[in-house]
């Protein structure tokens, strides 16, 4: 279990154990963590579970893989530091990980 | 007004082998998409991608699967209304009453929503000041180009319809073509000719900008775009174009009295009916407790939901189960001897 901090636009804090193996989307989904809509359940083929990543912790995570940037290109005000949370696999190394939801995902 | 045993919400795969099950218990549907082509999902957001677990398929795209399930129906001759939403759904007796929005009207027992996630729309730019221009001189999509002669226009995006039509208006417009990165996802030729234009000042390139804020008085005449660093930069514009792909929203769907759960329609598992009489939810849309959004659980869901709606088109017969291997009457319906 690895602990996974999900900060709502407007503050609000959910610090949650989330399985190793899951993606910080499922986790968010499973938990009922209001902000990451998922409407392709994790198929990198929309872009509404965008979160922000900050800078500390994006250069840990493993590098984007090809086609999520173009993806991120269709999010709600993306930025550099913006990840689908569905291509982020929860693992030892995330512990404490802190994702920051955009304004909306649409 | 139309008569039908079915109207079918969604021409995606699951709405397709619905009309497939349809077909081959011997009831008539009409099936009712928002895109202007068929496949749903398939088509729209992966026609090119390989999908690895449809059952005795080992590899096929979802354009692939799409022109299957197409072949597989096409004896039954079913129509499509393609370009058109359902938007209003009304009891009448034991019929429904469905309206779309191109004003077509539907007299059925059945009506089986296979809608996704809901129908595709055209992602919009954040900024509330784009609002009041949307459709004028705000625009996500072109019907007419000769609008943008001799005109400003600031298109943005990073896809291909992004770069074609910076491409295709630069030869009438004055364009500015701004996307958030350096990297463009649209074809590498089309790249390849923007920044050739861009070196002939034929199109004014900024990568690493997005929009910030549309003005104008009465009429939009500037677009103001920002770098992540906070930098801002004004450009004239008599029209902004935005391309930015396409969402999904649920739409009507959740003006129709159903439980929603969320995004999603709570149904029984033995016929996947929701909490309305001859209505069905099956595909993304459904929900039920093990719910898998693959497809594989969208085509039994259809196959079941097909048998559901038996019963209130055709309230005096008994439904008889039979196999397609061995059933003459099916082999009719299919035209196979």
């Amino acid at each position: 279990m690895t602990k996974i901090r999900y900060i709502e636009h407007n503050g609000k804090e959910h610090i949650v154990e989330i399985q190793n193996g899951l993606t910080v989307m499922e986790g968010a989904v499973q938990n009922d963590i209001p902000g990451i809509d998922a409407d392709c359940g994790g198929s990198m083929s929309c872009a509404t579970c965008h979160v922000y990543v900050k800078e500390d912790w994006y250069d840990k995570l493993p590098k984007k893989e090809m086609g999520e940037d173009d993806m991120l290109d269709q999010a709600y005000e993306p930025k550099s530091n913006s990840r689908l949370s569905c291509q982020i696999m929860v693992s030892d190394d995330l512990d404490g990980l802190s994702v920051y939801m955009p304004e909306k995902q649409v | 007004m139309i008569k039908t045993d079915v109207v079918i919400i969604g021409a995606g795969p699951t709405g397709l082998f619905c009309a497939h099950q349809l077909g081959i218990i011997g009831l008539k549907c009409e099936i009712v998409d928002n895109l202007d082509k068929i496949g749903g999902q398939c088509i729209e957001l992966y026609p090119d991608k390989p999908i690895y677990d449809i059952p005795a398929v080992p590899e096929c795209t979802g354009e692939e699967l799409t022109n299957n399930l197409i072949k597989q129906i096409k004896p039954f001759n079913f129509n499509f209304h393609l370009n058109d939403r359902v938007q209003e759904l009304r009891q009448e007796n034991e019929s429904w009453i469905v309206k779309t929005s191109n004003g077509k009207e539907f007299n059925t027992p059945n009506v089986v929503i296979a809608g996704g996630v809901g129908s595709f729309e055209p992602r919009k730019f954040p900024t509330k000041s784009a609002e009041k221009f949307d459709g004028k001189t705000v625009l996500y999509s072109i019907k007419d180009k000769s609008i943008f002669k001799d005109k400003s226009v600031a298109i943005f995006g990073g896809g291909d319809s992004a770069l074609d039509w910076a491409i295709e208006l630069s030869n009438i417009s004055k364009v500015s073509l701004i996307h958030r990165r350096d990297e463009f996802r649209g074809a590498a030729a089309s790249v390849q000719k923007i920044k050739e234009l861009s070196e002939k000042n034929k199109i004014n390139l900024f990568t690493k900008y997005s929009i910030k804020d549309v003005k104008g008085n009465g009429s939009l005449e500037e677009v103001e775009i920002k770098s992540e660093e906070g930098e801002s930069k004004t450009l004239k514009a008599d029209y902004v174009l935005g391309f930015f792909g396409l969402i999904m929203q649920l739409g009507p769907i959740a003006e129709w009295g159903l439980n929603l759960d969320k995004k999603t329609i709570p149904v029984n598992t033995e016929n996947f009916e929701t909490n309305k009489k001859g209505i069905f939810a099956i595909g993304d849309i459904c929900n039920y407790p093990g719910k898998l959004k693959l497809i594989l659980s969208g085509f039994h869901e259809g196959a079941l939901a097909a048998r559901g709606c038996f019963k209130y088109a055709r309230p005096k017969e008994k439904y008889r189960f039979e196999f397609t291997t061995a059933s003459n009457i099916i082999k009719d319906r299919l035209g196979v001897k």
